[in-house]
C-alpha cells in the first residue's frame, strides 16, 4: 500500500545541514502495522512528518518517492496533497497531541472540524458521527459537549484518536501516542489500538522509542539509527533474532519484568547528524567494527526473506 | 543495618486557593512510613500524582510535612532549623539532566559549587572533583572539566549531575526519575552507576520511578504507592515474584516485555484512572478500579499488614499468596 524509496529530509540549521532522514526505504502492506523504533534524534519522527508532508520552514532537501496506492505523493502539489491525502487517506496522532487540543472549543466540535471543512457536512450530522466515533474509542457519546480541561489525559488521547479516525483513513501514523501517559492508561490505549486494528482494518505506522511497546502492536519492526533504517523485518525475527549489532544491544538494554537478565547498555552516544559520514554510522560504538565498516557505507542486505539489515557482517550472505 | 532515613506517618498537604475564601487541600502524602538503611536502594514506584516525588522531596526537607516525623541518622530533623550538616549529607539527583545543569557554567564550576558553599579548601576541592569524575567514569577528567553542559550527551550530563551530588560525601541520596529523560540504551548504564556508588560508599538511596521494570534490577526493596499511600512494600524480588496487592499486579500486567506474541492478545488492564488526591475514594483508594473489590473495601480503609514477608494494604491479600 505504501512504498517509500530513498526518502531524504535534511534541515538547514545554524550548525550546518542536519540529515534527519537519509535514504530511508521501506514498504507497508494493507492492514499491517509497522513499528519504527529508535532513540531520540534518530529521525523516526522526521520520517513521519516527511510522509505527512508537514514540513518546517528550514528544509534543505526533501526528495525520494512515496508511493501510496500506486500514486507518487511526491508529485502532488501541496494543495492536492492537502485536499486528497492528508487526513482523508493518511492521518496522524502526534506526540503529546492531547495537550494541543484547543482549550476554548468543545472537543466534539474539534473532532468534527475535518468533516465540516473537508466534506462540507452539516454541523449536526457531523456531531452525530463524532458521537459514534467517541463510542468506538471508548468514550461516552455525551462527552462531545465537554471542554478539554474536563477530560483526563487518557480521555484526551482517545479524543485525539477519534480525530485521526474520523475521515476513515487507510493509514494512521502514531508518533509516541502513549509516551505522556501513565502505564495503566498506556495499556488501555494499546488495547484500544489493537481492537481498532482488527475491527477497522487500519494500517498503522507506530513510532516509539520503546521496543517492548512496539512488540505489543507491530507485525513488522524497523530500527532507525542516525537518520537511517538499519534493520527491518517481521517482529518475530527482529525481536528474537536481531541481526544488526545496534538492534541486538537495543533489545538487550530493555529491562525484562518477566525474565531475569541484567539490562545492558551501549557506551557512547549517537553521532551528530551534521557530520558527513563515510562508513557505518554505528561504527564508533560497535564491538564488531571492521576496516570496511569505517571506510564504506554498508549495503542493505536481505539476509532472510523480508528481513533486511544494513551491516557489513552479513555481506557474504548476499 | 543502620537506618539513615526514617519517615514516620508523614503527611504532606498542598493548598490550592479557589477564590477568596475557599481553598482545596491536596493530600499528596497521606500517612507514609518508610525506612531507608545505609547501603541499600529502595525504589518508590507509582504513577503520576501518587505522591512519589513528594515523598522524596519531603525526606529532603524540600517540602514541609503537615504532620509526622523525619529522622535522619538518628536525629529528628522535622522542625530542625540548622540544616547545614543535613544538606551536606543528603543529596538529590534530578530527573532532567538538560535543565538541572546551569548552561553558563563549566562542568568544573558545576561540580565545585556545592563545595564552595560548604567551605571546602581549594586543595581538597580539586581532589574531590577528580574522585567524583572517576566514580562516574567521565575520564580523563581534564577533558570534561572545561566543557559546558551542551557539549555533552544526555547520559554524560546525568553523570555530571551524579558527580555533583557525590562531592560532599552524602550518606543519603534521592534519585527522582534519574533516567526517564535518557535514551533507553543508556539507562542501564546510569542506573548501574548509581547502584555501584551506593554499594561502594554504603549510601542509602531512594530511587523514585514510574518504571517497575528498572526497579526490579536496581533496588533491594520496593514500595508501591497509590493515591498518597504505600500499598505494598517489601524485598523487590519477593514482591515482584508474587505481588499481593491488586494494584501492584495491575502495574505489572500493564508493562510489556518485548515479545512478538504480545500483539495477538489484549493486555490485562484495570479500568479508570488514578483518583484525584483532593477527594480520594472512601475505603480502599483502589477499590473503584479493583477487579477483586468486595463490600468491605468500599468503606473500610485497609492498613498495611505483614503478610508473607512484606507489608501490604489489602483486605484480601492472603488469597493471592502463592
Amino acid at each position: 500500500m505504501l512504498e517509500i524509496t530513498n526518502l531524504k529530509l535534511y534541515y538547514r540549521t545554524q550548525r550546518g545541514i542536519v540529515k534527519a532522514v537519509d535514504n530511508v526505504s521501506f514498504q507497508l502492506n494493507k492492514g499491517e502495522t509497522l513499528g519504527i523504533v529508535g532513540e531520540s534524534g534518530c529521525g523516526k519522527s522526521s520520517t513521519a512528518i516527511a510522509i505527512m508532508r508537514l514540513l518546517p520552514m528550514n528544509i534543505d532537501c526533501y526528495t525520494g518517492n512515496v508511493l501510496f496506492d500506486g500514486k507518487n505523493l511526491m508529485e502532488l502539489s501541496d494543495e492536492e496533497f492537502r485536499t486528497q491525502i492528508r487526513w482523508r487517506r493518511i492521518s496522524m496522532v502526534f506526540q503529546g497531541a492531547m495537550n494541543s487540543l484547543n482549550p476554548v472549543l468543545k472537543v466534539g466540535y474539534q473532532v468534527a472540524e475535518p468533516l465540516i471543512l473537508h466534506l462540507e457536512e452539516d454541523k449536526k450530522d457531523a456531531l452525530n458521527k463524532v458521537k459514534d466515533f467517541f463510542k468506538l474509542v471508548g468514550l461516552p457519546s455525551d462527552f462531545v459537549d465537554r471542554y478539554p480541561h474536563e477530560l483526563s489525559g487518557g480521555m484526551k488521547q482517545r479524543v485525539i484518536l477519534a480525530m485521526a479516525l474520523i475521515l476513515n483513513p487507510d493509514l494512521v501514523i502514531l508518533d509516541e501516542p502513549t509516551s505522556a501517559l501513565d502505564v495503566s492508561i498506556q495499556a488501555q490505549i494499546m488495547n484500544l489500538l489493537k481492537r481498532l486494528k482488527e475491527e477497522m482494518k487500519i494500517s498503522y505506522i507506530f513510532i516509539t522509542h520503546d521496543v517492548a511497546l512496539a512488540s505489543d502492536l507491530c507485525d513488522r519492526i524497523g530500527v532507525m539509527y542516525a537518520g537511517q533504517l538499519i534493520e527491518i523485518g517481521p517482529s518475530e525475527r527482529v525481536l528474537q533474532n536481531p541481526l544488526h549489532p545496534y538492534t541486538q544491544k537495543l533489545i538487550s538494554s530493555v529491562p525484562l519484568l518477566r525474565g531475569n537478565r541484567m539490562p545492558g547498555y551501549i557506551p557512547g552516544a549517537p553521532p551528530d547528524l551534521v557530520e558527513t559520514f563515510k562508513g557505518c554510522r554505528f561504527f564508533q560504538r560497535c564491538s564488531y567494527g571492521k576496516d570496511e565498516c569505517e571506510e564504506q557505507e554498508p549495503p542493505f542486505i536481505e539476509v532472510e526473506k523480508g528481513h533486511n539489515v544494513k551491516c557489513w557482517l552479513y555481506s557474504d550472505q548476499k | 543495618m543502620k537506618a539513615i532515613m526514617e519517615l514516620k506517618n508523614v503527611k504532606t498537604y498542598f493548598r490550592v486557593s479557589k477564590g477568596l475564601f475557599r481553598s482545596l487541600i491536596i493530600k499528596a502524602l497521606d500517612g507514609v512510613s518508610l525506612t531507608v538503611n545505609l547501603g541499600e536502594t529502595i525504589s518508590i514506584v507509582g504513577e503520576s500524582g501518587c505522591g512519589k516525588t513528594t515523598l522524596g522531596r519531603t525526606s529532603l526537607k524540600l517540602e514541609r510535612p503537615e504532620s509526622g516525623q523525619i529522622i535522619f541518622d538518628g536525629q529528628e530533623i522535622t522542625k530542625m532549623k540548622d540544616t547545614r550538616t543535613f544538606r551536606r549529607k543528603a543529596q538529590m539527583i534530578f530527573q532532567d539532566p538538560f535543565t538541572s545543569l546551569n548552561p553558563n557554567m563549566t562542568i568544573r564550576q558545576i561540580i565545585e559549587e556545592p563545595m564552595l558553599i560548604h567551605n571546602i579548601s581549594k586543595k581538597e576541592r580539586e581532589e574531590r572533583i577528580k574522585k567524583a569524575l572517576a566514580d562516574v567514569r567521565l575520564l580523563p577528567p581534564e577533558e570534561f572539566l572545561p566543557k559546558y553542559p551542551h557539549m555533552l550527551s544526555g547520559g554524560q550530563r546525568q553523570r555530571v549531575g551524579i558527580a555533583r551530588s557525590l562531592v560532599l560525601d552524602p550518606i543519603f541520596i534521592v534519585a527522582d526519575e534519574p533516567v526517564s529523560m535518557i535514551d533507553a540504551s543508556s539507562r542501564a548504564e546510569i542506573l548501574s552507576l548509581i547502584r555501584e556508588i551506593q554499594k561502594k560508599y554504603s549510601v542509602g538511596v531512594l530511587y523514585i520511578t514510574h518504571d517497575i521494570a528498572t526497579a526490579k534490577y536496581f533496588s533491594d526493596r520496593i514500595a508501591v504507592m497509590y493515591a498518597g499511600k504505600i500499598v505494598e512494600h517489601g524485598e523487590t524480588q519477593l514482591v515482584l515474584k508474587n505481588p499481593l496487592h491488586p494494584y501492584t499486579m495491575a502495574l505489572m500486567d500493564a508493562v510489556p516485555d518485548p515479545d512478538p506474541q504480545n500483539r495477538f492478545k489484549f493486555r490485562k488492564v484495570v479500568p479508570g484512572e488514578p483518583p484525584s488526591p483532593i477527594s480520594p475514594p472512601p475505603g480502599c483508594r483502589f477499590h473503584p478500579r479493583c477487579p477483586h473489590v468486595a463490600e468491605t473495601c468500599k468503606t473500610n480503609e485497609p492498613e498495611l499488614r505483614n503478610i508473607s514477608g512484606r507489608e501490604v494494604a489489602c483486605h484480601f491479600a492472603e488469597i493471592f499468596v502463592k
